[in-house]
């Protein structure tokens, strides 16, 4: 069955801003389905409202709407556009959810589209999970006994039936939010009173728990004419009860007989045919008691996942890819499997390798979350690593994390378990935490045994007794020396250079050279999907220490990109999008580019992306390995963050010719001595500021530089630990928190930079290109909030609504003589502060910033393609000549907000600072700046009220914008009310408001209001002492209830104009193409 | 330490790696098999007779041993090569380590093996003799390698055939006898015929007609098994005896002996196909089945077509790799499942008289069990 002739127009829905749960893998998805549909000559319609997706650059659709995923602004974009059919399988559960309620509009009958890939009775039936165990059940599958409830006591019924341990699902909750394991009456009760109210029919589901059995996970294909296949079959290290987001997971499976694989694989293809996925790709997940091989289904997702990009990575075979021909008529059979070129997509990848993926977390920045792991997803990142053994792969993920882990232990970070005495160690082991990994390595080397330690964790036997073989052979190594054999056997084990230096005590340098000379040498073997059984056509790597190394020749020049390694909050998705860029122009440019990266979610790590792809760790040895193995004329480290930034100066260090900007400029734009020194020498404005290394004289040095203060320290990207301090009090108690705190203290080395905070200042965002001679401003960004909220948390305009004339060529003048004096060959970041026409530079980064792909969206300028050619040696003229840098400029506004991750932590604050928060950005695009807000915030997913109450409480310094934002407010009609202070400065600007209670002093005080759905906005800004914990309830409280709440006095008032706008102005969908073809 | 081992090719290459299972030397052919779980069915299938068998799954030994996952007594395979041998094993199926049970059965096996340069090598180079074993000199290996016979016109499978008849009684209510002729079957395919209440007569490969007749069988089954089927005239010459008057079913070195009796002739694939991961088309509803197969030899049906074999078109393999129908002495046959990875016959039946094979494994163990329906046909085409 060929393509189907009666589509011509086909619609897909991406998954919108980066969140915990749904991340970069729905860009892979997406971008692979709207160019394989393309290429088969279908009209492709995407919708997404995240610029820093690939999907989302105007030549990967033929109209590519960068607008809000609501059910209202689709069902516009329907009406303009009259597709034939609807994909929604591709962008996450974003995408399915607008599909259902589309449906449930009746939009899709309305306009006569066609679901594809997964029908609405196919989507009902998987994610509805009462409906989801009846058709198990019908289909003679075994699900996990359970029942609904809608009160406490019914809940207890059913408790009383199954027995503890039980889990708890809200109904109607996304992405495990809210579900939770309880092993007691104490536990069940809490889990079911919070279940109840988070869920919005109030209803729970209380389930047999199997937390311990096996976690596995079948990804499974199926096309029209039923044929099926199983892409990639992945077993969860870490039991069930903890989300296999969360879980280090291992393909293939590991520790099942042919017989249990085989019964699985023939049910989860039941799964799929039960439910009626009749073309697509589906994660089945299971779980397996371990002591009698029991097996039920847990659950199915009926689309491409975050499992499925994993999947497609480790195998070779690209699901998504296959699930959008697969969706427009083909079969299996009909399609080619890519890496062979000769044998068809109806096959099951087989794998003669281990692949490890190992989750990342970002705990620290949110220090009032206990780091347990349970049933909820929390992990903002993932690193995957492809071994020729387990052991080999679990080490090389455990690098790739790059959280300051060489391995498996035997490297400094161990200090973290060997420090645990025995009994909390044996604790630890216990409990899932990211941490336990490393201390089931300590407790072996400690003498347990792998039966008890398997006991103890509920892991596995097979794979302790395999990191039982790391740390034997570490204790090997540790009473041996450097010899051709001990190299060999390591190096097959997965250990870095940096464990056997710090086994041997030796560099990594030593070691490296020594290895070298014994001609122990990174071989690189080839994913190919079939274990060598046939030839494959794409250079898809990963290095092993083994007899034959399978690195195709090359005849074209090489270029190697440095990615960014796995997502975390500050570096995500915005650096990948440069890197495959990077790739895709100087492609063009006539190199082979070589991309090397360890994020599996990523457009960067799809085998089309570069004429060569290795999955490899981001350090130093293994970039090197790469460097050998290609010998390329130049390495990019500009595009893809800190990640590669970091490995600029060693890999200069070993001969490596790093492409653009040198290492040592980067590192006096990174320096704060040296970066001061220079802005001093240009006449540049800095914030008064000095550096201090000890808390003593940060004491010193803020009593020259002035309160309030912005303290951090140094190269961390993303502002950890960074903070506006306003009294001599919170610096001393700042400082006891960072010189206390050991397991800080690799970040806490480097010098404490104090700069005096300016307050009330307009924050501004350049990025530009300088290519020796000519500067090229990529554009303008203003802030909407005021500098001290991290630039990657706050709202962006360009082109700048307020900045003056004057203060915009300053900016431009100081980009050029920073890019100048930086000799900067490519990008540079440089954020501003701007108070009147008083222009300070707060920070220079000589590399692709965050903002790039949204610049690049809003004026059309592809910047990090022309910086890859700047970096090689093309000027901006040359550029120009060739064509591909069209003329700038944009006839409309846009605007970037940030998404940030509260309600998967809703214990904390949820106050904007210097330290980045937030997991991801969209866009709004309009002609005024207040739709493009508006546009922004209903992206964002703020649902903003058109009428009711706004409660405002603000700081002191807040209070004389606050007035101007209450003001516009009164106008639109809104009631007023406000805590005594601000109703009281209110009432004397002549504004009223009504006074509600103290936090805590009366009945009527603004939580039990916001409860009570009698508040409908909430705007409050922080202070501190004790108005920082009343704001804290207050926030906390509209955040349980889902009222939108603004923490900074700008944000309110670009609020209050982005209302003015109405909400009928947020419903006018545009293209991107027809917006930049209206300039 | 474990001591030092090695394998070299016919060609005189060598491959490094440690003694892990019983010393001395193993001689045979050298192929690979792809599936991911199932070692022990693998090692334990008497179609692997004479092979040394690489496993391309790097951990092998993972959940242990099972006495139900055996497919005959003993380990088949002449030696085993792998990447990692797990002693430790995991679950609650196993009932020892893997390591130990080739031991203790004297299998030479070889681990820290780069598998994936040697399964490359066996691809470029097709499946060849070669030797291994411990200690023992790159010479002396290179020597006994040269000197392998290699598969073609081996006769293994009257070495691993039953030398006596025996019955395996049928499982529940009894509902037909089915003699089996045994080029060295494998205890799976014994399990589904019996699960569908058929009484099964093993018979050794030199069974005669007159043998098999004589047991008024209500089918005749033709087994897997090793080597090259061309030398299996006593089984093919059987066999037409029997064509048209009992219900034929063959699996894989049984369909190739059909394929014979019917007139055809059997090649050599370059490397073969050993794996579970295979899809193979049904000719008649163009479903394509994920298949486990093992076999260095296939049918070449175009021996009896009139027309010749047309140069292929397209990238992927396409029916019209395979003759619509051929004429042979019992009548036209028709090909009815075809490999997709290289377009070779996978499966045929008669048209007048009932008798039908495939070359691949519908009992799986190990592999997909998505194929089991053709033993179903097995039962209709009996009309018990
Ligand atoms: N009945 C159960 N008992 C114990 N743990 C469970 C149970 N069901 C699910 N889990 C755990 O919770 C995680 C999330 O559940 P799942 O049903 O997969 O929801 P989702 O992936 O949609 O968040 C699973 O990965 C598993 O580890
Ligand atoms: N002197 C200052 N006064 C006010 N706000 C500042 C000052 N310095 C930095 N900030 C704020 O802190 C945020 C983070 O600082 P920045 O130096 O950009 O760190 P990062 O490397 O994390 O991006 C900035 O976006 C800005 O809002
Ligand atoms: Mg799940
Ligand atoms: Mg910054």
């Amino acid at each position: 069955m060929p393509l189907r002739d009666d589509l011509r127009t086909v619609l897909l829905i991406g998954s919108g801003p980066i969140v915990i749960g749904q991340a970069c893998e729905f860009d892979y998805s997406g971008t692979q389905a709207a160019k394989v549909l393309r290429r088969q000559g279908l009209r492709v319609v995407l919708v997404n409202s995240n610029p820093a997706t690939i999907m989302t650059d105007p030549e990967f659709a033929d109209a590519t709407y960068i607008e809000p995923i609501t059910p209202e602004v689709v069902a516009g974009i329907i009406e303009r556009e009259r597709p034939d059919a609807l994909l929604p399988t591709l962008g996450g559960q974003t995408a399915l959810n607008v599909t259902t309620a589309l449906h449930r509009l009746g939009v899709l009958d309305r306009f006569e589209v066609e679901l594809i890939g997964a029908d609405v009775e196919a989507i009902e039936r998987a994610e509805n999970r009462g409906r989801f165990k009846q058709v198990m059940e019908d289909a003679g599958l075994a699900v996990p006994r359970a029942g609904y409830a809608r009160s406490a006591a019914e809940a207890r019924r059913i408790a009383a039936e199954l027995g503890y341990p039980l889990m708890i699902r809200p109904s109607y909750i996304l992405g495990g939010g809210g579900t939770g394991i309880a092993a007691n009456p104490d536990e069940f009760n809490d889990l079911v009173d919070r279940g109840l109210t988070t869920s919005p029919i109030g209803e729970v589901l209380v389930e047999e728990s199997v937390a311990g059995w096996k976690e596995f996970e079948l990804e499974v294909m199926r096309d029209r004419a039923d044929n099926a296949v199983i892409v990639c079959s992945i077993e969860n290290l870490d039991p069930m009860g903890v989300h296999t987001g969360d879980s280090i997971t291992v393909a293939p499976i590991q520790t099942l007989s042919d017989r249990e694989y085989q019964e699985m694989r023939t049910e989860g293809i039941e799964v799929l045919r039960a439910i009626g996925v009749e073309t697509g790709g589906s994660n089945v997940q299971f779980a397996v008691d371990p002591a009698s091989g029991r097996r039920v289904v847990i659950e199915m997702n009926p689309r491409v996942s975050r499992s499925s990009a994993l999947a497609s990575k480790a195998t070779g075979f690209p699901i998504a890819k296959i699930a959008a021909l697969l969706a427009v008529g083909y079969t299996l059979d009909e399609i080619p499997n890519d890496i062979t070129g000769a044998t068809p997509a109806s096959f099951e990848p087989a794998l003669d390798y281990v692949v490890v993926k190992v989750p990342r977390f970002d705990f620290a920045k949110f220090p009032n979350v206990p780091n347990v792991l349970g049933t909820s997803m929390r992990s903002v990142g993932e690193a995957m690593a492809i071994g020729r053994t387990f052991p080999e792969a679990l080490q090389k993920a455990l690098r790739s994390l790059e959280n300051g882990r060489f391995g498996l232990n035997a490297d400094p970070g161990e200090v973290a378990a060997t420090g645990l005495s025995d009994e909390d160690l044996w604790r630890a082991i216990g409990l899932p935490t990211p941490a336990r990994i490393f201390q089931v390595g300590e407790a072996l080397r400690r003498g347990q045994s792998v039966d008890a330690v398997a006991a103890q964790s509920a892991i596995d036997p097979w794979f302790i007794s395999e990191i039982d073989g790391i740390v034997k052979l570490r204790e090997e190594l540790e009473a041996g020396v450097p010899t051709r054999i001990t190299l060999k056997a390591a190096k097959r084990a997965g250990f870095s250079d940096r464990q056997l230096g710090y086994l041997w005590g030796l560099t990594d340098e030593e070691v490296r050279s020594r290895r070298l000379q014994e001609g122990v040498i990174t071989t690189f073997k080839t994913v190919d999907t079939c274990a060598a059984e046939f030839a494959a056509q794409t250079p898809y790597l990963y290095g092993t220490y083994e007899e034959e190394d399978e690195v195709p020749p090359a005849d074209r020049p090489r270029v190697v990109v440095l990615g960014s390694g796995p997502n975390r909050i500050g570096q995500g998705i915005e650096f990948d999008y440069c890197c495959v860029h990077a790739a895709f122009a100087l492609a063009e440019a006539g190199y082979e580019t070589v991309m090397v990266n360890c994020n599996p979610e990523t457009v960067s790590t799809d085998y089309d992306t570069s004429q060569r792809l290795y999955f490899e760790p981001l350090t130093t040895e293994d970039v090197l390995a790469v460097v050998a193995a290609e010998k390329p004329e130049a390495v990019i480290v500009q595009l893809g963050g800190q990640t590669p930034l970091n490995l600029a100066r060693p890999l200069e260090a070993a001969g490596v010719r790093i492409a653009g900007t040198t290492p040592a400029s980067i590192e006096m734009a990174e320096d704060r001595r040296q970066f001061s020194a220079l802005c001093r020498r240009l006449g540049l404005n800095l914030p008064p500021h000095d550096v201090a290394s000890s808390a003593a004289e940060a004491e010193e040095v803020v009593d020259r530089v002035g309160l309030p203060v912005l303290v951090r320290p140094s190269f961390v990207l993303g502002g950890r630990k960074m903070r506006v301090i306003y009294s001599y009090d919170e610096l001393a108690s700042y400082l006891h928190d960072l010189y206390g705190d050991p397991a800080e203290a690799e970040t806490t080395k480097g010098p404490l930079l104090i700069d005096r905070f300016l307050e009330a200042a307009i924050e501004v965002d350049v990025d530009a290109i300088f290519d020796g001679a000519e500067l090229l401003v990529g554009g303008i960004m203003e802030h909407v909030e005021e500098a001290g909220v991290h630039s990657g948390d706050s709202a962006c305009v360009t082109p700048p609504p307020t900045l003056s004339e004057a203060a915009s060529k300053q900016i431009v003048l100081a980009t050029e003589e920073l890019a100048r004096a930086l000799e900067v060959r490519g990008l540079i970041n440089i954020q501003f502060a701007v108070k009147g026409d008083e222009v300070f530079v707060l920070e220079a980064n000589p590399r692709a910033s965050r903002t790039v792909p949204f610049i690049s969206k809003a004026t059309g300028v592809p910047l990090a393609k022309l910086a890859a050619r700047v970096m090689m040696g093309a000027t901006i003229e040359d550029l120009r000549g060739e064509g591909i840098l069209p003329p700038a400029g944009s006839g409309f506004v846009s605007v970037k907000e940030a998404v940030l991750p509260w309600d998967r932590f809703p214990e904390e604050d949820t106050v904007l600072g210097p330290e980045m928060r937030s997991t991801g950005e969209v866009m709004g695009i309009a002609s005024d700046v207040g739709v493009a807000y508006a546009k922004a915030l209903l992206a964002a997913g703020h649902v903003l009220p058109s009428e009711g109450t706004v409660f405002m409480s603000l700081a002191d310094r807040d209070k004389p914008v606050g007035l101007a934002a209450a003001q516009a407010f009164a106008i639109l009609g809104f009631k007023l009310v406000a805590t005594p202070g601000t109703a009281r400065f209110l009432s004397h600007h002549a504004i009223e408001a009504e006074v509600v209670d103290k936090v805590g002093e009366g009945p009527d005080d603004a939580p039990s209001r916001i409860e009570a759905g009698r508040v409908q906005l909430v705007i409050n800004t922080p202070r501190g002492g004790r108005a920082r914990s009343d704001g804290r309830l207050i926030r906390r409280a509209a955040h349980r209830h889902g009222v939108p709440c603004v923490t900074t006095v700008q944000g309110a008032l670009a609020v209050a104009r982005s209302l003015r706008s109405g909400p009928a102005a947020t419903l006018r969908p545009q293209s991107l193409q027809e917006w930049q073809s209206s300039t | 330490m474990k001591a030092g081992g090695l394998l070299v090719t016919a060609e005189g290459d060598a491959f490094a790696g440690v003694s892990v299972g019983a010393e001395g030397m193993a001689v045979g052919e050298v192929v690979f098999n792809t599936t991911m779980t199932g070692y022990q069915e693998v090692i334990s299938d008497p179609s692997y007779a004479g092979q040394l068998v690489v496993m391309t799954m790097p951990h092998i030994g993972n959940y242990g041993v099972a006495e139900a996952d055996m497919q005959s007594p003993a380990p088949a395979a002449a030696g085993l090569l792998v990447r990692s041998l797990t002693n430790s094993p995991t679950g609650w199926r196993s009932e020892g380590s893997y390591g130990e049970f080739l031991a203790a059965h004297g299998l030479v096996t070889l681990a820290e093996i780069d598998t994936r340069r040697l399964t490359r090598y066996i691809r470029s180079k097709g499946a060849m003799p070669a030797a291994m074993g411990s200690d023992l000199s790159e010479s002396d290996l290179r020597e006994a390698a040269a000197a392998a016979p290699p598969m073609t016109g081996l006769d293994l499978a009257s070495v691993v055939s039953t030398k006596e008849p025996y019955r395996v009684e049928a499982v529940g209510e009894r509902r037909g006898l089915v003699a089996a002729i045994d080029l060295g079957i494998k205890r799976d395919i014994l399990a589904h015929l019996t699960r569908l209440g058929l009484e099964v007569v093993v018979l050794p490969s030199s069974a005669s007609s007159e043998q098999i007749l004589s047991l008024e069988p209500d089918g005749l089954f033709l087994s897997n098994g090793p080597g090259d089927p061309e030398p299996l005239h006593e089984a093919s010459n059987a066999l037409r005896g029997v064509l048209g008057k009992v219900p034929v079913f063959g699996i894989c070195l049984g369909h190739q002996v059909l394929g014979l009796a019917l007139g055809a002739r059997t090649f050599k694939l370059p490397f073969g196909h050993h794996g579970g991961n295979h899809p193979v088309r049904r000719l008649g509803d163009g479903r394509v089945e994920i298949t486990s197969q093992n076999h260095g030899f296939a049918v070449d049906l175009w021996s009896l077509a009139s027309s010749n074999r047309p140069a292929s078109s397209g990238s992927l393999a396409s029916a019209d790799m395979l003759p619509e129908r051929v004429e042979t002495d019992f009548g036209p046959v028709e090909p009815t499942h075809q490999n997709l990875n290289d377009g070779s016959l996978e499966g045929l039946r008669c048209l007048e008289v009932p008798a039908y094979s495939v070359q691949y494994h519908p009992e799986a163990a190990p592999g997909p069990h998505e194929a089991s329906a053709l033993f179903d046909r097995f039962l209709e085409l009996m009309e018990v």
